[in-house]
């Protein structure tokens, strides 16, 4: 049954993807996002599902693989620096077309960078920081609401492509408090019914359907036709994935580019400039890959510049570009390290840049 | 007529790519033949590692997944949780598990993971040509140490075995040498027994299997067994080094 409650973003994240149908948590604890795995060693075990405290990063994602490669729904959750020391293990789930949830509560970098938010992580969640040619979907909510609702959805989209599927929050999400609507529990795949919900899974063979899960090709042509297929995958997804929210665009003199948190700020920023005789608009991709570049098409003749909100140097702008195509110019006003811009900033800055522009 | 022998249906009627002479095939036989035996072939999930050994899932009659460099024991934990009532192991060379996968197979026994895991060690890398290993002997040479590992550069060889066998966590530890058939005959017998505690729920089984590697010893396989049977089972003493069934008795 859905129920409303307050809840703190990351326990409605481990609450939402449990109804999701997830019952195996793999994780290895990391600011800010450790009441995750908290959460899911008392949880998990009350119904019907098991917590494994990994031994490091590496170990947490190879055994969220082992249980994807045995048919298990499994969710991974981690921070930036943890992210990265997974990324060989994503492009081998990818290789091997294994399902997994994966959830970015991000903070700021370079290195080991600092434990207060941030979005630095674009570029590593969105162009993939493992080798090969492989595609992760991710997602960018910028609400609890919004994130619950995606992460209950997300074990099923990851099942449906059999490939990862992240959700990119980031510290400001994960440590604030909303009431959140959470979603009616969907039934979780026991053991006995793995072999006939999921064929391909090595669930224990009977003998004459053997499974075999890997991602080693060593055959030229073997390994082209199978990321000819992954991509003719890919394809498919970048179609049916594609999430964004447009505000105001049609008679917007400046229009923000935001996700996730920077969003609100965005927002907030609007209704500030608005009471100073400026409409600004906003495009929110909610999924960063596949990026909704075709949102930049209804860009009003009215609008002046495009500006990107973002913690990080701009690792979005390279998108807003392609989306943009030249037809007006791109700006940036953005805070690193944990900094976070006021929303009389964003005006502020806003109010320069069409002083710039115009 | 009453057949003498029969091949295993746990091995697939193919040719392996192992060279002449390295004991994979040896070790892959006994261990798929231990689970036809025991009636665990449609009941068993293998994990393949990173090495010569990553194709083992195309000669092995099991459901199996290949695991990314010294992650074997990782995936076998994830595998193990989805399904506790399938038989699991994992099959690694002494690169992956005793150098790259030394931290995950030191946590996997500590845990007490129920998975059995059968370690390859024959003292180089194979499947790169030949580099130096963690477990590559004291004058051993390679291509990474052309005139022998030596112990001021590389320290001396793990034994891991007795290092694992520290831990609290593993049921059942062994060495064995697959250097001629009556030790052959006796590491299929410690092959059976770390299934038999694997399904008997004790802990975490773990079978080091001394193996030869001819082809990067630059040694024929005779002298290859002969190299293994005298200077290799010196350092790695065989033997069992834990065993909590006995202990109970």
């Amino acid at each position: 049954m859905s129920e409303k409650v307050l809840m703190k973003g990351n326990e409605a994240f481990a609450e939402a993807v449990i109804r999701g149908g997830v019952r195996f948590y793999f994780g290895y604890p990391i600011t800010p996002q450790s009441e995750i795995p908290e959460f899911m060693s008392r949880e998990l075990p009350k119904r019907g599902g098991r917590f494994l405290q990994a031994e490091s990063e590496l170990g947490a994602i190879n055994m969220a693989y082992g249980c994807g490669a045995a048919g298990g729904q499994g969710f991974i959750s981690s921070s930036s620096p943890g992210i990265a020391l997974m990324q060989e293990g994503m492009s081998f789930l990818c290789g091997a077309e294994v399902p997994v949830t994966l959830l970015n509560v991000s903070r700021g970098g370079p290195g080991i960078g600092s434990i207060q938010p941030g979005q630095a992580d674009y570029n590593q969640v969105t162009r993939g920081g493992g080798n090969g040619d492989y595609r992760i979907p991710v997602f960018a909510p910028a609400s609890i609401q919004e994130a619950v609702d995606i992460l209950y959805e997300a074990p099923s989209i990851a099942d449906k492509y059999r490939n990862p599927v992240m959700v990119l929050a980031d510290g400001l999400m994960g440590q604030m408090m909303e009431p959140v609507m959470l979603p009616e529990e969907k039934h979780a795949f026991t053991s006995e019914e793995i072999s006939t919900a999921k064929p391909w899974a090595i669930s224990g063979s009977k003998k004459g359907t053997r499974s075999v899960v890997k991602s080693l090709r060593l055959q030229p042509e073997v390994l082209e036709e199978h990321v000819e297929h992954l991509f003719e995958k890919y394809a498919v997804m970048e179609k049916e994935l594609e999430r964004v929210e447009c505000e105001g665009l049609e008679d917007a003199e400046v229009v923000f580019v935001a996700f996730g948190t920077m969003a609100r700020l965005a927002r907030e920023a609007m209704e500030l400039l608005e009471a100073r005789g400026i409409k600004a608009g906003l495009i929110r991709p909610i999924s960063l890959w596949p990026y909704p570049y075709s949102a930049f098409d209804q860009l009003s003749p009215k609008t002046k510049a495009v500006v990107s909100v973002e913690l990080s140097m701009g690792q979005m702008l390279q998108d807003i570009n392609l989306g943009v195509k030249g037809r007006v110019p791109v700006r940036l006003i953005h805070r690193v390290g944990g900094m976070l811009p006021t929303s009389i900033e964003v005006v502020e800055k806003t109010k320069k840049i069409l002083e710039e522009v115009r | 007529m009453k057949p003498v022998f029969t091949v295993t249906e746990g091995m697939l009627p193919v040719s392996t790519s192992y060279c002449p002479g390295c004991t994979h095939g040896v070790a892959h036989r006994i261990i798929m033949e231990t689970l036809d035996e025991m009636g665990l072939l449609g009941n068993t999930i293998g994990v393949a590692p990173i090495g010569c050994s990553v194709v083992a899932h195309q000669f092995m009659n099991v459901d199996m997944c290949e695991a990314a460099h010294g992650r074997a024991p990782a995936v076998a934990s994830g595998i193990r949780r989805v399904h506790p009532d399938k038989v699991v192991f994992t099959y690694q060379g002494d690169g992956d598990l005793a150098s790259i996968g030394m931290g995950e197979i030191v946590h996997a026994a500590a845990r007490g993971e129920k998975f059995s895991v059968f370690f390859i060690n024959n003292g180089i890398y194979g499947m790169t040509g030949g580099q130096m290993a963690p477990t590559t002997l004291v004058g051993q040479r390679s291509t990474t140490c052309v005139d022998g590992r030596t112990v001021e550069q590389a320290g001396m060889p793990l034994r891991i075995s007795e290092l694992l066998a520290t831990l609290d966590g593993p049921a059942y530890i062994e060495r064995v040498s697959l250097d001629s058939p009556a030790r052959i005959r006796a590491a299929k017998k410690a092959v059976r027994k770390a299934f038999e505690y694997q399904i008997a729920g004790k802990g975490f089984t773990f079978v080091e299997l001394l193996s030869t590697c001819p082809t990067n010893w630059g040694l024929t396989p005779p002298n290859a067994m002969k190299r293994m049977r005298e200077d290799v089972c010196a350092y790695y003493p065989l033997g069992v080094y834990k065993d909590t069934g006995k202990e109970a008795e």
